[in-house]
């Protein structure tokens, strides 16, 4: 069935017209305190949401904390090898019980008043324990409180503020396709390089989400990019741009197609020499013994732009990127960023990754501080909303197979994030 | 600039008052956007980078995702770029004012110069003023024909770049 068959729906927020080949997403959406306060409890109070990555718990006791959706969490490995994700709160007072960003530790204890937690998560110890009645935490209740869901695809560890979540398997579905051809670019499994890049853009959340998997924006927003592959040394690879946008159900939607830049896993480029070509060449043969020459060509010459619903994006480009953001406000987001690379990577080949990674992607990179800006920009246009109501995204809504410079990937997104927002609920 | 030589090096030594001059220089260049001439002042094999913040001084780019990690190729195509009006970011051109301070000659090796300094920087754009504080890095080589940056490692001393941004402009 294509897509204008089967679309044919109207909200507050999303108009869907498959007859006339129309899709029009409300500015609304993108300022109103309401709608960011019904996302909370609709979206990120429901949703799998990503914590972090198993390398960076890769050892016994290996901890770092992190902010997800508005909680502080302590995501940790124990003693016992169990990957556990804490709420970092004492269970005394309510202080951190954890104040460092990474570390190896088999406790967690409070400043305040001295309480200490195993790594598990068990209260162990409370200075003048004689003064508590026996039996005081013999219900747990005075531990460590867990994430309500933890769960892992993968390598990638999410986690759900809902105990009653369908499980992260059943949730992925149809990107799991696509996180499967990035995670089998690696022998030995995937590892997050040391570095986050953390920054913050003046602009609503769900601005990102479509950007990120945007095909349309790039030749125009990232023409400085493209002027810099030409200069580089003998220039782009030479491949097509060709590919297509899917959406893979749930709100998870890819853009996947070839392109000009090197590939770590593997597409070489002239810059990196005859040395490179060997190394390419030599990933390139160990894919094909193992997956067949058809998937091993798509694993290592296609790139994806992924987005895992609600705001998860898996770039496999000219480096591979991990980013996810949450809102504060209506306009504003934070932003956490890594590079994924396979653990058997020579020291040379990762080097050409990082290098890869910064030429376009970051808030330093070629392309990036061009994206929060015209984000940004966007954010500062909707305060005409009353005179101009609403965004198009309808390119590509006349087509049996949307292209990646069509908008179906982002449909894909707003059709589930207004299924979420609208749906009838017996509880409201 | 001082007119002593170095013991067995053909190049004028430097103390550090020199260096105060060189870094303002620099950092005028950078306020009034004249970046070519800025780019002048770098060795043919020069770095210029920006580690992430949870980054440690041993961290290098081949082994750690940084913000910027250019050698002296990308940092010629971060000045084309930055000269042209599709580099939106920066277009129109925000205003900066880059303030040096705490000049120090760290080491000297040859005619190698280790040196230090803090730096504020302010940029202003779209009616937002962002404030990036840290402190510099540099190794500059003196020769002949004067001082030439061969690495400036412009460290952060924030926790995240959350209330920057964007780091679009050099530092």
């Amino acid at each position: 069935m294509t897509e204008k068959q089967s679309s044919n729906s109207r909200s507050l927020y999303v108009i869907d017209d498959g007859d006339r080949g129309l899709f029009k997403v409300a500015r609304t959406a993108f300022v109103e305190k309401d709608v960011f306060a019904l996302e909370q409890q609709r979206i990120f109070e429901r949703c799998w949401l990503y914590l972090g990555h198993e390398s960076e718990v890769a050892r016994p006791n290996d901890f770092v904390t992190r902010a997800i959706s508005g909680r502080n969490l302590i995501f940790n490995r124990d003693s016992k090898g169990g990957v556990n994700a804490f709420y970092n709160t004492c269970t005394h007072r309510g202080a951190f019980v954890c104040r460092e960003a990474k570390g190896n530790s088999k406790l967690f204890q409070c400043f305040y008043h001295g309480w200490a937690f195993s790594n598990e998560g068990a209260l162990i110890d409370q200075p003048g324990k004689d003064a508590y009645c026996e039996g005081f935490n013999d219900n747990g209740s005075s531990n460590l409180a867990r994430v309500e869901r933890l769960e892992n695809y993968r390598g990638l560890y999410f986690i759900n503020f809902d105990r009653n979540a369908v499980s992260l398997d059943a949730y992925l579905g149809g990107v799991k396709e696509y996180i499967d051809l990035v995670m089998d670019q690696a022998e030995t499994g995937m590892e997050i390089a040391g570095g986050t890049q953390q920054y913050a853009i003046d602009a609503n959340w769900k601005l990102l989400c479509e950007n990120s998997i945007d095909g349309y924006h790039g030749g125009v927003t990232h023409a400085t990019y493209m002027d810099y592959l030409v200069n580089t040394v003998g220039g782009m690879t030479n491949s097509g741009m060709g590919g297509g946008g899917r959406q893979l159900g749930g709100g998870h939607a890819v853009i996947e197609y070839a392109a000009p830049w090197g590939r770590p896993v593997a597409q070489h480029v002239p810059a990196w020499g005859a040395d490179g070509k060997k190394d390419v060449d030599a990933i390139m043969t160990r894919l094909i013994a193992k997956y067949g020459e058809e998937r091993a060509k798509r694993i290592a010459l296609m790139n994806r732009n992924i987005l895992i619903f609600p705001n998860l994006v898996l770039n496999d480009i000219m480096a591979i990127t991990l980013r996810s953001f949450y809102p504060l406000a209506p306009d504003r987001m934070h932003v956490n960023a890594w590079a994924l690379a396979p653990k058997e990577e020579t020291p040379t080949m990762r080097e050409r990754r990082l290098f890869n990674f910064l030429e376009f992607l970051g808030p330093g990179g070629f392309a990036t501080p061009d994206d929060v800006e015209a984000l940004e920009m966007c954010q500062r246009g909707y305060k005409n909303l009353r005179a101009v109501a609403w965004n198009d995204i309808s390119k590509g809504m006349n087509r049996e197979q949307p292209g990646t410079t069509d908008e179906l990937q982002m449909r894909a997104f707003w059709r589930q994030w207004n299924t979420l927002m609208t749906a009838k609920e017996a509880a409201e | 600039m001082s007119q002593t030589m170095t013991k067995g090096v053909n190049a004028p030594a430097m103390n550090r008052h020199d260096f105060e001059d060189f870094l303002y220089m620099e950092a005028g260049l950078l306020d009034e956007w004249r970046l070519t001439e800025w780019l002048a002042l770098f060795t043919d094999d020069a770095r210029y980078m920006v580690p992430s913040t949870d980054c440690t001084d041993a961290s290098t780019p081949s082994d750690s995702l940084f913000y910027i990690a250019d050698d002296r190729f990308r940092l010629s195509e971060r000045v084309l770029r930055l000269n042209k009006k599709t580099a939106h970011a920066e277009w129109p051109h925000s205003k900066t004012r880059h303030m040096v301070h705490n000049v120090r000659i760290r080491s000297v090796e040859g005619n190698v110069y280790a040196v230090t300094c803090n730096f504020v920087t302010y940029r202003t754009k779209n009616d937002v003023t962002n404030t990036y504080i840290g402190h510099h890095e540099y190794k500059i080589v003196v020769g002949a024909d004067g001082p030439k940056i061969a690495e400036k490692r412009s460290v952060l001393d924030l926790d995240s770049i959350r209330a920057l941004g964007k780091i679009s402009i050099i530092l």
